[in-house]
């Protein structure tokens, strides 16, 4: 089996646009919401998902065919806990400041609905490796919108990328001052909101019916 | 404790302030019934869970906790367990719970029966033991404050929204935005609202 055939490339691809966890299959937004006020904190949750999607939807593929389907929750969410437990530590040791502002959401990881979703969904009736590309498409779908929401947040709410002033000093003095809202918890559902406005109205098959 | 339990539902609301549950929220939102079931099991869940995740900090896994057992146990500290630690309790104790209920009180859980496995996954079940953690509650009286508090505000903003929901179904949206895109504007719209109380000091 090569390693990217066709049909691998799609579970890596999918979950990008058409498969998006967060604005299609409406998985795991409490995370997704509450760590974009800052970019640099989006990009280390994003990358911590995706290693803890990746690696425990291998994990239980691998197991898949000895856990017995009544304790299959708590096998999964033993898996996924000791994952989290390693990047918690993991960043604790690398990145403290930032470890530091995710507070309780780097351990709400374990409960993030797209992990145990796609453990559900797919690890637990694939092979491991699709079920790896399929745990990273995921994890980068997830870490793909909390990028853009953080972007237009910081931008907007404070005037920086990254923590650099990308509003020139100009601008305030001719009377723009940062908008405020932007760093408020409620403005980050208003713009998946609009996002997802904004994916539906270019793919029209995820339009929902009435 | 009243400041706690007040504070928790309004001022520090799991959905509006920290995004907690949010999954849950807007999964099961669609009618007032089905909200209010949902709702009264985290309540129930999470005056169980949060309390008990208390006690097993205190005495099993805060460094030195352990000196109840004699005073070689000292140096132990077995805080970074603490995540395991509570994801077991809570999957034990809705287990516990569903089969409590359905020996005692049958027709409570036909009306709650669905929701409980789901409530082991739900985020503001286990934020609910993270943030007891992490304030460093002084005695039990004030986790279990917190416990039913967050589980009362979460209840008041799934009831609330989906009664709005139920309303909604009448209007004109724009296809695109239809159905899960306005329910996140909304919830955002009503966040803002929930943000009036950021000025109550208790």
């Amino acid at each position: 089996m090569s390693i990217f055939s066709s049909k691998n490339f799609k579970l890596l691809t999918e979950p990008l646009n058409l498969q998006n966890p967060v604005t299609v299959q409406i998985l795991g937004i409490c995370s997704a919401l509450a760590v974009t006020v800052k970019l640099k904190n989006a990009i280390v949750m994003g990358l911590s998902v995706l290693v803890v999607t990746a690696i425990s939807n291998y994990v239980i593929s691998l197991l898949r065919n000895y856990i017995p389907s009544r304790i299959r929750i708590i096998v999964q969410l033993v898996v996924v806990a000791t994952m989290v437990i390693l990047v918690d530590q993991i960043l604790r040791a690398f990145v403290y400041d930032v470890s530091k502002q995710l507070s309780v959401y780097v351990g709400l990881i374990i409960t993030n609905c797209i992990i145990m979703g796609r453990l559900e969904a797919f690890a637990m009736g694939n092979k491991p490796w699709p079920s790896f590309i399929d745990g990273v498409g995921n994890g980068a779908g997830y870490a793909m919108i909390l990028i853009v929401v953080a972007f237009i947040r910081e931008l907007f709410g404070s005037g920086t990328v990254l923590g650099i002033h990308i509003i020139p000093q100009s601008f305030y003095e001719a009377g723009y001052v940062n908008n405020g809202m932007m760093i408020m918890p409620t403005m980050a559902l208003v713009l998946v909101g609009c996002i997802i406005w904004i994916q539906r109205s270019f793919n029209k098959e995820l339009i929902e019916k009435d | 404790m009243i400041n706690i339990f007040i504070k928790s539902i309004f001022i520090d609301n799991m959905i509006f302030a920290f995004f907690i549950g949010m999954c849950s929220y807007l999964a099961v939102s669609k009618t007032v019934k089905t909200s209010i079931g949902l709702g009264v099991a985290v309540i129930f869940v999470q005056i169980i869970t949060v309390p008990v995740n208390y006690l097993l900090l205190e005495y099993v896994m805060k460094p030195g906790a352990l000196s109840w057992l004699g005073s070689s146990f000292n140096g132990v500290d077995l805080s970074f367990l603490s995540f395991m630690v509570y994801i077991a309790t809570i999957a034990a104790m809705t287990q516990l719970v569903e089969m409590i209920i359905e020996k005692f009180s049958p027709s409570l859980y036909n009306s709650l029966g669905i929701f409980l496995p789901l409530i082991a996954v739900n985020c503001a079940i286990l934020a609910g033991s993270l943030f007891m953690e992490q304030r460093e509650y002084k005695n039990i009286g004030e986790v279990f404050a917190w416990g039913l508090g967050s589980g009362t505000g979460w209840m008041l903003a799934i009831v609330s929204l989906a009664a709005i929901r139920e309303k909604l179904k009448y209007s004109k949206i724009p296809a695109p935005l239809r159905g899960i895109g306005i329910t996140f504007i909304v919830t955002g719209l009503m966040g803002l609202a929930f943000m009036s109380f950021l000025g109550i000091t208790l």
